[in-house]
């Protein structure tokens, strides 16, 4: 069975070309690139050219990447550092659909005594800006948002949301994991003062990230060693997995338009397919969003089994079911946009990849309907075709319940 | 991704006895939509006999909530209503190998399915509609997480979570999952040899108790109570000694530094302990020598 993989917002191959450049960099060239020798010089002249390949792509100077282990980190890093810096100022501005890296923090934060605005989104996703307005205040030490949605890739304006932020003297950080690679960024341009990002994401290995800080930010470390990373982040440099970062994002940095163009066509493609199975419907604006991502809502139906199912055809995807996460309630995300619950639970993110081709798309959607048919034919909400009409057993009787509400 | 045995992918890959009976002697449907589980089970009875001749289910829901219907309607078949009613959610559970502890509620689920569509084949109210609701969220009675605290001799908060599905929402009702889960772990140890003299249902133990029993309540009440719901804020607590009446902790993580972290003690944990286990007790905060 050959496998589809469309679950690249989740971690993508390693590309084979990041894999050669990192491999001289385990065994050979082991040198700690802090060394008075040969040994540590080879690699420190590695470790800048793959910074620079980084900054490249980002459209920053090299100087302004501090190497992570993650994502996670980054954003970490971004928010300890905004309130560090600036210990009078006691609020902070996010929104309600950010990755479990803010969120959680945000709310450990709010344990501590800081003051949380989670700003709201509309139905398709997109951030109530009004709300983000108002909630900025000359108390608001930070704000983090999102560039891209994980789950419905979904685009947050962050470039003029860092223009209002640096007009009132507010830090602005953004969580760019997914955006990174498949949108045009030119940090330089924008008033963005730190972004976080995941080497995994885009063909590079798990187990690297990186956050942009802008040259004279105010900035204290999270991780407090030695002087590397210009004593921003202590620990031996990760050398092979940075080299190994640096090759992904030349690579990313040239295969943009393809990201743009084929692979946005192949989703649109395979998500024009999927609509056509009736009782479907797209999460998040299909306008402002990144493209390669869609995150379609298979009604009466549940997705785990969706995807073990999909899974035993070969077909890799993800979603935001409440049995997928371990919980008991379907993703933040869709239930900030108001999803109604009878599309929460049945929902399918598909993310692709410049991996991905038009016989994958062409095979899921051969797919797709007989597994959702299958389903929806053992459903108890589901007769002759349709949807049944309300039993009044089967639905929820204490109307009291945060999921509908 | 889960840890689901064989058995369980065989019976959600090839669910057995899908669909409606052909005569509809008894019907039972629990779950719903907005809960992301639902269970339709049906059964034709031979009256005479009381055997169940056959037995279907449709389910919406995951993997194990299909597998363990499929499960259900395989092990009820061919049996007489009173020795389906015998069944628990654990035999659902090692009929298909194990579920994970997350999904146990999903065995759960299959059981009460049963139970409905007894009750209604007898004419009588279903038993998992006995009770008050709880957990608002998912609809959760007291008797509902009473009956699978004790068949699953189930200890803490999270594990009535994992199997009833109560407090997994909002969160509102975890702190009636504890005293539910409080007395029922005590009315076990009241009911244990050698403890004649606590009264049983009182639900708070008697000045006679003995001094180890005594400690042993008081641990489990930081253990299973206030520990947790001290967690919940970052902090934690932790049982140094106890002696007469007094009770000596320390407070870690957030709570130490907190600093509300004297109105804590004061409030919180005196209260639980002196709710759970004795009016008399006095919560002294033990401090280590630096």
């Amino acid at each position: 069975m050959k496998t589809i993989y469309f679950d690249n917002n989740a971690t993508t191959d390693v590309d084979p070309q990041v894999l050669e450049a990192m491999l001289p960099y385990f065994q050979g060239r082991y040198g700690n690139p802090s060394s008075m020798h040969h040994k540590g010089g080879e690699v420190a002249a590695a470790l800048r050219e793959a910074r620079k390949q980084l900054a490249d792509l980002l459209g920053c100077e090299p100087g302004e990447i501090i190497y992570t282990s993650c994502g996670t980190e980054s954003d970490n890093t971004a928010m300890w550092s905004a309130l560090r810096t600036q210990p009078d100022r006691r609020h902070l501005v996010s929104s309600r659909v950010e990755h479990s890296a803010v969120i959680n923090n945000a709310a450990f934060l709010k344990r501590q005594g800081y003051r949380i605005t989670e700003v709201g989104v509309d139905r398709e996703g997109l951030l109530d800006m009004e709300g983000l307005k108002n909630a900025l205040t000359p108390d608001t030490a930070l704000v983090t948002l999102l560039w891209a949605n994980n789950e419905t890739g979904v685009l947050f304006p962050v470039e003029e949301i860092a223009r209002l932020c640096s007009e009132k003297g507010i830090v602005f950080h953004t969580d760019a994991v997914q955006a990174v690679g498949k949108i045009p960024i030119n940090l330089k341009e924008t008033k963005i003062d730190m972004l976080s990002l995941a080497g995994h994401k885009i063909h590079a290995p798990k187990g690297i990230g990186a956050l942009y800080v802008r040259k004279g930010l105010k900035f204290a470390p999270f991780m407090i060693g030695g002087h590397q990373e210009g004593g921003r982040r202590g620990g031996t440099e990760n050398v092979p997995y940075i080299i190994g970062l640096g090759m992904a994002a030349k690579l990313a940095g040239e295969r943009l338009p393809e990201e743009n163009t084929r692979v946005k066509a192949l989703r649109d493609r395979l998500e024009d397919g999927l609509l056509k199975i009736p009782y479907t419907m797209v999460n998040g604006s299909r306008l402002c969003r990144l493209p390669n991502t869609t995150n379609i809502s298979f009604e009466y139906i549940e997705g785990e089994s969706i995807l073990f199912h999909l899974s035993h055809a070969g077909i890799c995807a993800s979603s935001g079911s409440a049995c997928t996460s371990g919980s008991l309630e379907p993703s933040h995300v869709l239930r900030a946009m108001g999803v109604p619950f009878t599309a929460a639970h049945g929902s399918i993110r598909l993310s692709l990849a410049t991996t991905n081709t038009d016989e994958e798309v062409t095979e899921a959607l051969r797919i797709f309907p007989e597994v959702v048919i299958k389903l929806r034919d053992l459903s108890p909400f589901w007769k002759d075709g349709g949807p049944v009409q309300e039993s009044g057993l089967l639905s929820c009787d204490t109307n009291n319940c945060q999921i509908c509400n | 991704m889960w840890e689901y045995t064989d058995q369980v992918m065989e019976h959600f890959e090839r669910p057995r006895n899908v669909g409606v009976v052909a005569r509809i002697d008894g019907e039972g449907q629990v779950g719903s939509l907005s809960c992301g589980d639902a269970l339709r089970l049906t059964i034709q009875v031979d009256r005479d006999k009381d055997i169940i001749e056959d037995a279907k289910f449709q389910t919406f829901g995951c993997a194990s909530a299909i597998a363990s219907s499929s499960a259900l309607t395989e092990m009820i078949k061919g049996r007489t209503v009173d020795q389906a009613l015998t069944l628990t959610n654990q035999d659902i559970a090692d009929f298909l190998g194990g579920l994970p502890r997350e999904k146990m509620h999903c065995s759960v689920m299959g059981q009460e399915a049963l139970e409905a569509a007894v009750a209604n084949y007898r004419g009588i109210a279903p038993k998992a509609a006995e009770g008050t609701i709880v957990c608002e969220c998912f609809g959760v009675t007291d008797k509902e997480i009473e009956r699978v605290i004790k068949t699953n001799r189930l200890t803490t908060a999270e594990e009535v979570t994992q199997f009833t599905k109560a407090g997994g929402g909002c969160g509102k009702c975890l702190p009636k999952l504890a005293d539910i889960l409080a007395r029922i772990l005590h009315q076990n140890q009241s009911k244990s040899p050698g403890n004649g003299q606590s009264s049983p249902g009182n639900g708070k133990a008697s000045g006679r108790m003995t001094a180890l029993k005594r400690i042993k309540l008081i641990e489990e009440a930081i253990a299973t109570q206030i520990a947790p719901a001290l967690m919940r804020d970052g902090g934690d607590i932790e049982l140094v000694d106890v002696d007469g009446p007094e009770v000596f902790v320390t407070l870690k993580g957030s709570c130490a530094g907190c600093p509300s972290s004297k109105r804590t003690l004061a409030d919180f944990v005196t209260e639980r302990l002196r709710t759970l286990v004795d009016p008399e007790i006095t919560v002294k905060e033990y401090r280590p020598e630096p």
